[in-house]
């Protein structure tokens, strides 16, 4: 080492080679630590956050306990605060949003990957993508000027003609309430299925279609039976983006749910979900109570958010063991 | 090449602090609060440093509750509110505040009926009990009796509110309180409550949006917004029993009528008040001013804009379409003004 380093001082151009790469050492160790520190980083703001939603709701706690995940009153007036209504409508309006995203996103991304020229293929994701950009206040304003109108015309009636009898479609149409937010959201989250989907679809080896179509198999069967089941696990990835971002959705849905909180079957009717309460309530509540009632909310879309990511793990799992594919 | 640089950056560095530091006489205060009265208060503290250039005042509309929390963390150096401050709310700061009216807004019903373009009238009775969901039904007698010669049909009423929590609504349900007792007792007043019926809209714009789009709703807005959009918008009966459209002339009478119970406490509540030409569903919106300021260059500037703005001030108001605090008013305001130490 010593002798190294005298021969470097003496003579520092034979050993140029090796002083590059010593340096690049360190350089792998300087990454090192730089990558983990922000790593670290992650988990620290993100247990910082929760640390500071927990202190703050440190008196709705005390207050309601876990009778505040049940309680259906929200009353600021008579301090009366329970989250049951906000929970219902962002796990609902989620619901919605993802059944009529889900088949439309994957078929739109089977049709990039697997059937549209490639040129085609970009310039439509590369539009997709744009989609994915624009912010969600102009979604909420397409909502109220365009859907809104249309659902209390023709959508809503239409629907409630044909699946009246369910009690899912009965009582008064607004225009605006559970539907309405959730085809809104729909529209908000099929880039991102859309967008991912078609990577992972693109990124299923060649050999495997190639092997399908080999055997016999039609276009349709290597598509659904060998493709799309190989990329089962970025799939489900892709809709559980696509559901986070429905659950924490604010702006759009504000705009077109109505805002009341109540827990009842009719998709028609008038809902509220828990980003758009906070949003809605925040800058004028004044009691202790109320402030620290809103800020509980915040710590159970967390929650939320938590288990919802845990189920998506442990269906990724269950899927890849099921398909064995990977 | 290196002391070049450095001494660019030095240089650098002290314009930046030179920029940053105000001369030494300049004042800056900072307030946080009510977004209501945003646009008068912008155009207050631009004009009144215009009129005194050391003086500078930053507010923020980040909404009242915002506002008082910041004051009660001492982060800003006054606050603003759409609605008084209680007892139990002053009770949870630990030094006296002193409120101060500033200016005047009104709320008004606003409602879309195919078929009907007249301007309604309305009776206390009959919103607070639409609001109440026991009116569901235009044609009700309740509405229909105030409304002769208006042919009303049978639909349902949709009822609209603001969702968002604001002053806006503190006027409405605390009218609604005053004039129903039923309503107090169920519902209550507050910038936010738990509405017995009906769909929310974010903001005035969301409220009125919703009324536009909804056949046979009803909602309300501030009057500032009804004017500045051209909204059709109902009248009400007042106390006097007097059905009365609400303008910037009959919101500074119900204002005017308030003042002698004023003296005692500046934050009665001036919904439905007496006489025959108020409009009675208005209130006043608040600056929220710490009795003791110990920095007494900052106690100099506030209490100097404060008596700028109870009199010059006042007579930019309207071209704002807010209404002028009543000379009354004004008189109690100067006399807590010199409370200030």
């Amino acid at each position: 080492m010593t002798v190294d380093v005298s021969a470097m001082e003496r003579a520092p151009s034979p050993w140029t080679g090796r002083a590059l790469l010593r340096r690049l050492a360190i350089g792998d160790e300087v990454a090192h630590l730089v990558t983990l520190i922000f790593a670290f980083s992650i988990i620290l703001i993100t247990s910082l956050l929760v640390y500071q939603l927990w202190l703050e709701s440190a008196s709705s706690r005390h207050q309601f306990g876990w009778h505040f995940w049940v309680s259906r009153t929200w009353d600021p007036v008579f301090e009366h605060f329970g989250a049951a209504p906000f929970i219902y409508g962002t796990l609902v309006t989620s619901a919605i949003s993802l059944t009529i995203a889900l088949p439309l996103g994957l078929a739109a991304a089977v049709f990039l990957s697997e059937l549209a020229p490639r040129s085609i293929s970009d310039t439509i994701s590369f539009l997709i993508d744009l989609l994915a950009a624009v912010p969600s206040v102009i979604f909420g304003m397409l909502g109220i000027f365009v859907v809104v109108p249309l659902m209390r015309t023709t959508i809503g009636p239409a629907i409630k003609h044909a699946l009246g009898f369910l009690p899912l479609f009965q009582g008064p149409n607004y225009g605006v309430g559970f539907l309405t937010a959730g085809i809104i959201l729909s529209i908000m989250v099929v880039p991102f299925i859309i967008s991912v989907s078609r990577e992972v679809l693109l990124s299923v080896p060649r050999d495997q279609r190639e092997a399908a179509l080999a055997l016999g198999a039609t276009r349709w069967e290597s598509t659904w039976k060998v493709v799309v089941p190989w990329a089962r696990a970025g799939i489900t990835g892709s809709v559980f983006l696509a559901l986070a971002r429905a659950v924490g959705e604010t702006m759009a849905v504000t705009m077109v749910i109505g805002n009341d909180p109540k827990i009842v079957a009719s998709l028609f009717a008038p809902g509220y979900t828990i980003a758009a309460v906070i949003a809605n309530e925040f800058t004028e509540a004044t009691g202790k109570l109320y402030l620290s009632s809103l800020i509980e909310l915040g710590l159970v879309l967390f929650m939320i958010t938590l288990i919802l990511n845990g189920l998506a793990r442990l269906l990724i799992l269950a899927t890849q063991r099921g398909g064995g594919h990977q | 090449m290196k002391k070049a640089l450095l001494s660019m950056l030095l240089l650098l560095g002290l314009a930046f602090t030179a920029y940053a530091q105000p001369p030494d006489n300049t004042v800056l205060l900072n307030a946080a609060g009510a977004t209501f009265p945003y646009p008068i208060y912008s155009k207050w503290f631009s004009d009144y440093h215009q009129a005194h250039p050391n003086i500078q005042i930053n507010y923020q509309s980040i909404g009242s509750g915002g506002g008082i929390q910041q004051l009660k963390a001492g982060t800003v150096d006054f606050g603003a509110s759409d609605m008084p401050l209680n007892d139990q709310l002053l009770g949870q700061f630990n030094f006296k505040i002193i409120q101060f009216p500033t200016v005047l807004g009104a709320v008004v019903p606003t409602y879309n009926i195919p078929g009907v373009s007249g301007e309604l009238k309305f009776t206390a009775k009959a919103l607070s009990d639409i609001y109440l969901g026991k009116v569901t039904k235009w044609n009700d007698g309740e509405i229909a009796v105030s409304n002769p010669g208006v042919k009303l049909p049978g639909n349902d009423i949709v009822v609209i509110h603001r969702s968002d929590g604001s002053g806006t609504t503190f006027v409405w349900t605390d009218y609604l309180s005053k004039v129903n007792p039923e309503w107090k007792s169920k519902v209550g007043s507050n910038t936010s409550v738990n509405w017995p019926v009906g769909l929310g809209g974010k903001g005035n714009e969301g409220v009125a949006g919703l009324v536009k789009e909804t056949p046979n709703a009803i909602g309300y807005v501030e009057l500032i917004y009804a004017i500045q959009n051209h909204m059709g918008y109902g009248l009400v009966q007042n106390a006097d029993g007097k059905f009365i459209k609400a303008s910037l002339a009959s919101v500074t009478e119900a204002a005017a009528g308030a003042a002698a119970k004023m003296e005692s406490d500046i934050r009665i509540s001036i919904t439905d008040a007496t006489g025959a030409t108020t409009y009675p569903i208005c209130s006043f919106t608040y600056l929220l001013i710490p009795e003791s300021i110990s920095n007494s260059a900052k106690r100099d500037a506030i209490k100097a804009f404060l008596d700028w703005m109870l009199t010059i001030g006042q007579g930019s108001v309207e071209s704002l379409n807010y209404a002028r605090l009543p000379k009354a008013v004004v008189g109690i305001e100067m006399k807590h003004l010199a409370e200030i130490k």
